[in-house]
């Protein structure tokens, strides 16, 4: 009974206005993105090239039987080493109707925000646009960068995807 | 009772569609002198169904229409209306009118309503002269059958042809009774209840069938048979006797009804589905009388099959996975490990096979559609044409048929416009005046080959050289006659001394050529000035797999499409030239563009060195240029997957695949690669 409790008091969190994300690290900084859009996380595997392609997509690599991109967010933008080793992350993400892994330093957390909590994002000081930015948040006396993962991955400057296939471009 | 009647709408469309081809094809097949009556009957349920279907969805326009083709299919099916070419040709344009109404419905746009006005409107013209002749009964009968259809048509044009007082005294109370529903009208509380439960189960499958007209009848022979307790009769003794009655006036009704049709099969041997519908037979048991005519088979969704088609993909790789690591088993488990690998590999493959079996369509799906092109066509041009269909049994991946819809439509359109000649001057060339256009798919190993063969004039080269001098091309006078007849598949190439609404606007073969590259295809040319010309397509048996050669650039592997291989070589010194910085090959008494893989794929740590590596020459249907790469790993069957799914276009690029380690290679689009070709082979001046 005790554990139905308690499933009811998480129901009851996330009614509240409350959203979970992912923190990971890029460089020195620490950024979070919506847990709803993960698939998974995994290690980091040797990836397919793609001719033609920008440095930071490694390539493509079989994720069950889907040809996935790879995107490189340190390269992407200029933070920290893009080292490859047996620890670095894969972040999987599922992002308008399809999977793109990125890579980043580490995945640290699961976090918990209010609505209340989010304060809204700096024009400057960070790696990334603040277009792609929610906002930030305090963890333990820490900045998180929270990031509009779906708007990022979908942006002609990441250009994972074709423009036509992109939903904001197609309502342009 | 509450039922969201939209979820049928799908079933519905795709039904009546059904119904129309086979309406279609039925009405093509009929002959006028001794009407079949077995096939009058089965465009009259085809009719009769759609009606049906479409009173209970609301689907006015289509009743409309329906309603009186019905009418007159009913007078001619009861021998009262003598049938005509024009009627004939007036029920195709009627079948094409529900076509649009049905498209129109299907997709939600406005109802072409002047169109199923006029159609209504000639259909009753041709209705009132059949009137006017003095009928039998019957036609009174079927009068009053459809004053019943018009009371009844708000919403459930079900009991419609309900000819017997008693059934359509019920049938009007179920209107009263309950709202939109009236077809589960005879029953007491318990047994709607039942009905209701039935519903549900069903998924709607049975339900919505054309049971409606002469069911009072029909549920006496239906008592027993799975999924129809819900039109079982109340007051038996009510309906027991107009059933002989009914039964003499419309049989087929019955049989209509009983919906594991007795159809004798062999009246329409080339169908494009199963006759009986496939989802009748999935939602209840055939019945004893009928069911041993009838093939089982069911309704399944594309998407479900393509997910098995990857699942089974998927299961390839890891099985070849699992054989790569028993090969490195060492002692005692070994041999068992072995044995077990062959077996799993066996099993596999058959799965594969049978998979992929399940997404292949007999072509007399696309070629059933012919007969009619041809008959509009040749009466329009005022020419006599026979078609004639060979192996329309090959089975081809469903992809690709409705991708050869449209390059065969106009194939065969312009077979018959340019290829075949007018009456007189067949006469006058000593040719039998009724021109033959022959249709044949057959399979060669592991593709398909579609033949449009036609004894017309065949192409004239003189004209085509004429054509592309005009347009700008680059040709030559001397080139060989294989070279001229690909010049027709140039944009804007049309040697039709006047644009017809045939042909002629230049449009066509350029779009045929690309259609057919677009599934993997390619399309050949053979013609005899004279004797008549033949377009052979040449097509992959299936989408989801290519035959490859596997090949090594640097560290990375790609695939290379068996069908665009001439061979491969290891070139001498003395064979290489450059040309400015391009390589060129001397092979076969031939300069050929070389592209290196390496740069066009940005790998580092390539052989550069031709003398080093190996060159495969390769075809596009464009040019042909060679392509240098480390080494050959091996052919293998490769299982395409999308790049574009997840990620985007890739310029050379036709696909990845899984190869055996879990690994991402590849697939060369050849096609593209050979537009990256700076220097165009000029090989009637190397030849």
């Amino acid at each position: 009974m005790t554990s139905l409790r308690a499933g009811q008091e998480q129901e009851l969190l996330t009614h509240a206005d409350s959203r979970e994300f992912l923190s990971f690290v890029l460089g020195d900084e620490h950024y979070a993105l919506d847990i709803m859009s993960v698939k998974e996380i995994r290690g980091y595997e040797p990836v397919t090239k793609i001719a033609n392609a920008p440095p930071f997509l490694k390539g493509v690599i079989n994720l069950r039987g889907d040809i996935v991109p790879i995107v490189d967010l340190r390269l992407k933008f200029d933070v920290g080493e893009a080292t490859y080793n047996e620890f670095t992350i894969v972040i999987m993400l599922n992002v308008a109707e399809r999977i793109v892994g990125i890579v980043v330093d580490g995945v640290s957390d699961v976090i918990r925000l209010t609505d209340e909590e989010v304060r809204p994002a700096p024009e400057f000081g960070v790696a990334f646009d603040s277009r792609y930015l929610l906002g930030l948040a305090p963890i333990d006396e820490q900045m998180v960068i929270l990031v509009n993962i779906e708007r990022l991955i979908t942006s002609d400057e990441l250009g994972v995807f074709d423009r036509q296939n992109t939903v904001s471009d197609a309502a342009d | 009772m509450s039922i969201d009647m939209e979820q049928f709408h799908g079933v519905f469309f795709d039904e009546s569609q059904e119904h129309l081809d086979e309406m279609e094809h039925q009405l093509m097949d009929l002959n006028l002198e001794e009407p079949d009556a077995e096939q009058l009957n089965s465009i009259f349920r085809a009719a009769h169904s759609i009606k049906g279907g479409s009173g209970i969805f609301g689907f006015d326009a289509l009743t409309g229409v329906t309603h009186v083709m019905e009418n007159l299919l009913d007078m001619a099916r009861q021998g009262s209306m003598t049938l005509t070419t024009p009627v004939v040709d007036l029920f195709l344009k009627t079948v094409d009118t529900l076509k649009v109404i049905l498209d129109n419905y299907r997709n939600d746009e406005e109802i072409d309503q002047s169109l199923a006005d006029s159609t209504v409107l000639q259909l009753e013209a041709v209705l009132a002269d059949g009137d006017s002749e003095p009928s039998a009964g019957g036609l009174g009968e079927s009068d009053a059958a459809a004053a019943h259809e018009e009371e009844q048509e708000q919403g459930f044009g079900f009991f419609d042809d309900a000819d017997t007082k008693p059934a359509s005294l019920e049938a009007n109370t179920a209107s009263e009774d309950e709202d939109g529903f009236g077809f589960f009208e005879p029953l007491t509380a318990q047994e709607e209840k039942e009905t209701a439960q039935q519903v549900e189960d069903e998924q709607g499958f049975g339900f919505f069938e054309p049971l409606a007209e002469g069911s009072q009848s029909v549920t006496e022979e239906q008592e027993n048979i799975d999924g129809f307790g819900f039109f079982e009769p109340i007051e038996e003794s009510a309906i027991s006797a107009p059933i002989s009655e009914e039964k003499s006036v419309t049989p087929d009704v019955v049989s209509s009804s009983t919906k594991p049709v007795s159809v004798p099969k062999v009246e329409s041997p080339p169908k494009s589905k199963p006759k009986s519908k496939p989802k009748t037979s999935a939602a209840k048991k055939p019945s004893g009388k009928s069911g041993a005519t009838e093939s089982s088979s069911i309704r399944v969704d594309t998407n479900k099959i393509d997910s098995l088609v990857n699942l089974v993909g998927e299961l390839v790789i890891t099985q070849s996975m699992l054989a790569m690591i028993g090969s490195e088993v060492q002692g005692e488990a070994e041999e068992k490990l072995q044995s077990a690998l062959t077996e799993l590999q066996r099993n596999t493959r058959e799965i594969q096979e049978s998979v992929m079996s399940m997404r292949m369509l007999p072509m007399h799906v696309t070629f059933n559609r012919f007969p009619r092109v041809v008959r509009d066509l040749s009466t329009k041009l005022g020419k006599k044409v026979d078609l004639q269909i060979e192996g329309g049994n090959t089975e081809i991946d469903k992809g690709m048929i409705e991708k050869l819809v449209d390059p065969l439509t106009h194939l065969v359109r312009n077979s018959i416009d340019h290829g075949v000649e007018t009456i007189e001057k067949r006469l006058a060339a000593g040719k039998p005046e009724t021109g033959v256009v022959i249709l044949r798919a057959e399979q060669k190993g592991s593709s398909i080959l579609i033949s449009i063969i036609d004894d017309g004039a065949g192409l004239n080269r003189q004209r085509i050289l004429d054509k592309a001098i005009e347009n700008g091309l680059n040709v030559d006078v001397n080139m060989p006659d294989e070279q001229v007849w690909k010049l027709i598949f140039e944009a804007g190439f049309s040697t039709a001394a006047e644009v017809t609404d045939v042909s002629g606007r230049g449009v066509g073969m350029d779009v045929v050529r690309r259609n057919i590259e677009a599934i993997g295809g390619r399309i050949e040319i053979e013609s005899h000035q004279g004797f008549g010309s033949e377009f052979h397509i040449h097509l992959p048996l299936t989408l989801a797999i290519v035959d490859g050669m596997c090949v090594e650039v640097g560290e990375q592997v790609f695939v290379v499409p068996l069908v665009n291989i001439i061979e491969s070589i290891q070139p001498n010194e003395d064979q290489i030239k450059m040309i400015s910085n391009d390589k060129l090959l001397w092979i076969r008494e031939q300069y050929w563009p070389v592209i290196d893989l390496y740069k066009t794929m940005q790998i580092d740590n390539a052989i550069t060195d031709p003398t080093k590596g190996i060159v495969v020459l390769l075809e596009s249907s464009k040019k042909r240029f060679g392509l240098l790469i480390d080494g050959l790993l091996g052919q293998q069957q490769v299982v395409i997957k999308s790049l574009e799914q997840h990620y985007k276009r890739v310029s050379g690029v036709a696909g990845a695949t899984i190869m055996g380690d879990g690994g991402v290679a590849l697939i060369l689009d050849v096609e593209s690669l050979a537009a990256s070709v700076k220097i165009p082979i000029p090989e009637a001046e190397v030849l």
